[in-house]
Parts: structure tokens; sequence; C-alpha cells
């Protein structure tokens, strides 16, 4: 555990490295190009947001960085290991649908831990169904919960098998403001607790700016880097202080958004 | 007056049933027997023991020839679902074979087992196969992709994969296809019991109609039919309601 936590503990160190990265599709026989020239490196227990126009390939970025997809140049390796595929020592959040719907939450948490003994499974899940909040609920089927608890329960069964990276897509997408905003800080507080590398997808300016050490700008199809912008303000952080508002039009700026509606 | 919800079809049968006997004894004639006539028949196979001979031997060869199917078939067309170039090399031939009726086997199953359960066993074999291959062909086609790259994120071995996340993301549309292609299996026994074997409901009816026009021994036999096919639907029906089963991918 000692080694463990020095590896991910804030600063320890670089984590992921990504160069020249590109990604080109073949599609109707032609080739489209996803990703140019991605250059990036991400610090252990790193918040890293990557915002950028929907269709930009933000999600084929994460794809790849996860190995679910093989880039066509370039190299992603973490701790100095190329990624080759997918892997349990990363893990991807997916928008919609990720949780099983045949396992109970209990059964969800415990996926990725069969090779623990029993004791040690249960503790781990205990542990977490406690880190997400859902206690009362262990019994319960993904159809019985909401759709916050279900990306809870996913960031639950993500975390539990103990990942040095979380790829998050999107991950609170598909939920209504109110509940997007409280997510936010229960993702926030994970995090500050279990000081994971996050590299969260998100196409919401604020979110980003309320969660990320740092915030990749991609620009649209073929996704490039397109700024880099540290988050310079402490957690919790002040929506309303000029600090924050700045940041968020630099940001608004170099997506190409008005600031008026 | 309020009535209880499970009395109101018994009631409307109920009814049904007086009317088709007020009518019987108003024509009476050979065109029909009434229920009466019917439940005596019943009474009949029963009491020379041949219900219980008929009715046994018609599940007996269904359980045989469904169950064959289902443990050829499934594991079969999972696998060729799972591997695009396996579907793309038998989808042709599944579609060629499929749309030949199972009695169109007949001959064929006479002169390779002859007056025998096999030849009604592989009659209900071919006739439950291809459905079954096609269900479990299109259930893995149809799994989330979600689904696989989450199993595949936490690093399972491929037969871990296929317990834990391909057979529990196909199952219920499995059990559909179960259900329903075990309703072919009962259509196709009675069909093949008339022309193939010596006993079972369809022989009855076959028997009741040669050995002396005794149309209230057919009625009966179609009446068990019925109520045998309506309860392995039933019980097809309380195995898609088991909870871990019966998540669909509409509901999420």
């Amino acid at each position: 555990m000692a080694a463990e936590a020095s590896m991910t503990g804030a600063g320890a160190g670089q984590k992921l490295r990504v160069e020249h990265l590109g990604m080109v599709f073949q599609r109707d026989g032609e080739a489209v190009s996803a990703l140019e020239d991605i250059n990036l490196d991400v610090s252990a227990g790193e918040f890293v947001c990557i915002v950028g126009p929907s269709g930009c390939g933000k999600s084929t970025l994460l794809n790849v960085l996860a190995g679910f997809l093989s880039s066509t140049s370039g190299s992603v390796t973490i701790d100095g290991e190329a990624v080759t595929g997918p892997d349990p020592r990363r893990i991807l959040v997916f928008q919609e649908r990720g949780v099983f719907p045949w396992l109970t939450v209990e059964g969800n948490i415990g996926f990725g831990l069969s090779k623990l003994s029993r004791a040690e499974r249960e503790a781990r899940i205990a542990h977490y169904v406690q880190t997400v909040r859902l206690q009362g609920f262990e019994e319960a089927y993904p159809a019985d919960l909401s759709g916050g608890m279900k990306q809870r329960l996913q960031v639950a069964r993500a975390l539990a098998v103990n990942p040095d990276i979380l790829y998050l897509d999107e991950p609170f997408g598909a939920l209504d403001s109110i509940t997007r905003v409280i997510m936010r800080g229960e993702l926030l507080r994970i995090w500050q607790t279990e000081r994971r590398t996050i590299l969260f997808v998100t196409h919401d300016i604020d979110e980003a700016v309320q969660l990320a050490d740092r915030v990749i700008v991609l620009s649209s199809r073929p996704a490039r880097i397109k700024e880099i912008l540290a988050i310079d303000i402490p957690h919790p952080r002040n929506i309303s202080s000029p600090r924050y508002l700045e940041l968020r039009d630099e940001l608004l700026t170099q997506i190409g958004l008005a600031y008026e509606v | 007056m309020k009535l209880p919800v499970w009395l109101r079809p018994l009631l409307f049968i109920a009814v049904l049933l007086a009317l088709w006997q007020v009518a019987i004894d108003r024509h009476p004639g050979q065109l029909l027997p009434g229920p009466i006539g019917v439940a005596k028949g019943i009474l009949d196979l029963l009491q020379h023991g041949l219900l219980l001979k008929y009715v046994v031997a018609s599940l007996f060869r269904v359980t045989w020839g469904f169950g064959l199917a289902v443990v050829v078939a499934i594991p079969l067309g999972l696998m060729l679902g799972w591997h695009r170039r396996g579907q793309m090399a038998a989808y042709p031939i599944v579609q060629l074979f499929r749309p030949i009726s199972p009695l169109a086997w007949i001959p064929l199953a006479i002169l390779w087992f002859g007056v025998s359960d096999l030849a009604a066993i592989f009659l209900i074999f071919v006739g439950c196969f291809f459905p079954l291959l096609l269900t479990a062909m299109s259930a893995v086609h149809n799994i989330p992709a979600v689904y696989v790259n989450a199993g595949r994120n936490f690093g399972l071995s491929s037969s871990a994969f296929v317990s834990r996340v391909l057979y529990p993301a196909v199952i219920p549309q499995l059990l559909t296809g179960l259900r329903l292609t075990l309703g072919i299996a009962w259509l196709v026994v009675v069909a093949a019991e008339m022309i193939s074997v010596n006993s079972g409901l369809g022989f009855l009816i076959v028997d009741a109609r040669n050995a002396g026009n005794r149309y209230d021994l057919v009625v009966a036999g179609m009446v068990l039919i019925g109520a045998i096919g309506l309860m392995l639907d039933l019980a097809m029906r309380s195995l898609e309601r088991v909870r871990s089963f019966h998540w669909s991918i509409s509901e999420e």
C-alpha cells in the first residue's frame, strides 16, 4: 500500500505521456483524420479536462489513451510503458449504460475484483458503496437507480480495481443540470481523497473550469491541441470570482463561442 | 358488480362453452362434438390410461428435440455471431434452410430413423435448430458495445468474458427466442406424431378419426394440446421474470 500511495500521490511525477499522436480512420475508402499531432504530459494525481467542439475527436482521443483504439501514428506511454490495449490499471467511464444491468450495485462494484479473496472483495465493495454514497442500494439493480446514481456506480466500479488513471468520457453529459452540479462536487471530493490521475472529456466549459487543474482545448476535426490552460484557483472554487470568469471567458474565446446568448 | 381480475377470462370461457353446448343441442349432427362430449372423451382417455401415456410421449419427444437443438444451436450461434467472418459464411446457408418447413423433412426422417421416436425428435430438432441459431446470432450482434468495452477494460480472460459479459448480455433475447421456439416445437411434435409414430397427442387425433370417427376424441386431443402449449409458454414466461435475466436494453 505504501508504494501505491507514493505512486499515486499528487506531484509524484509524470504519469502519462502522449507524443505526436495521430489517428486516421478509413471511411468508405477515404482517409479521415481524427487526431493530429497530439502532445501531452500528465503528472500523477492531476485532474485534466479535455474540451472541444462536439464531434472533434475528444472521445476518440480518450479511447486511444485507454487502449480501445490503436493510433495510426505516435505513442502513448504510462509510467514509461507503451499502451497496447485496455488494462484494469486505467478504467474508462462511459457516458451512458456503462454499468451492467444484470448485476446489482454490489455485483457491479465487485466486477473487477474476482481475483481478491472473498473477505477482501466484500470490504472493498463496502468501502466504495460508501465512497459514492450508495448505502442502502447494495442489492438494487441499475434499472432501479437514477441516472446520477448509475454514474456514481460506474465510478465506484472503476475505483474499486484501484486504477492509476480514470478516463471519464462526458460522464455527466446525460444528466440534468442540477444532478450534474452535485456530481461534480462528488467527483472532486472523491478525487481529493483518492488522488487518482483523471482525464475528463467534456463539452461543458463551466464543468472544465470548476474541476480541472489544466484544461486542454482541442480544435475541431482533425483535433489538434489548440491551447492548454492552467486553472490556478484553489478548491473550493468560487464560481463568481473574477479569476474564474476570466478563465471561463478565455476558454469560450478559444473554442470560438460568443459571450452573449 | 366487481369481479376479481383472474375470474373474468374464466367466466368468459364458461359463457363460450355454454353457447357452444346450446348450439350443438339445437343442431345435433356429426360436424362438431359439444363440450360435454369432449369432456367425456377426455375422461374416457383418462380411464384407459391413454391420456397420461400420450401426453408423456409427446412431452418426451419435445424435451429431447428441443433440448438437443438448444445445446447445439445456442453455442454455435453465439460463436458465429461473435466472429463476423463466421456469421458471413453461415448466414446464406441458414437463410436457405430456415424457410423449409420441418414437415418437409418427414420423408427423410422416416427413411433415416424409421417409424420411431427418433424420427419425431429429429423433426423437432430441425424445426427448432434454425430459429435458435438465428436468435443466438442476432443476440450477440445486438450487445451494446459499451458492455463489451467495459468487460474488456477489467482484464477478463476469454472464458470469464464469455460467462460474465457475453452470456448475461444475451440472456433476455435468448429467453424470448427460446419461448417462441418451444412453441414451434410443440406445433411440430403434433404434426410429426400424425405420421411417424404410434403414440402421442398427434397420433391420438389421427387414430381417433381413422379408428371410428371419434370426433369427441379428436377435439379432446386438440384441447389437451392447447392447454399443455399454454402451460409451456407460461413456464417460459416465468423464467423471463427472474430478476437478473429480466433487464432489457430499452429499459436501460
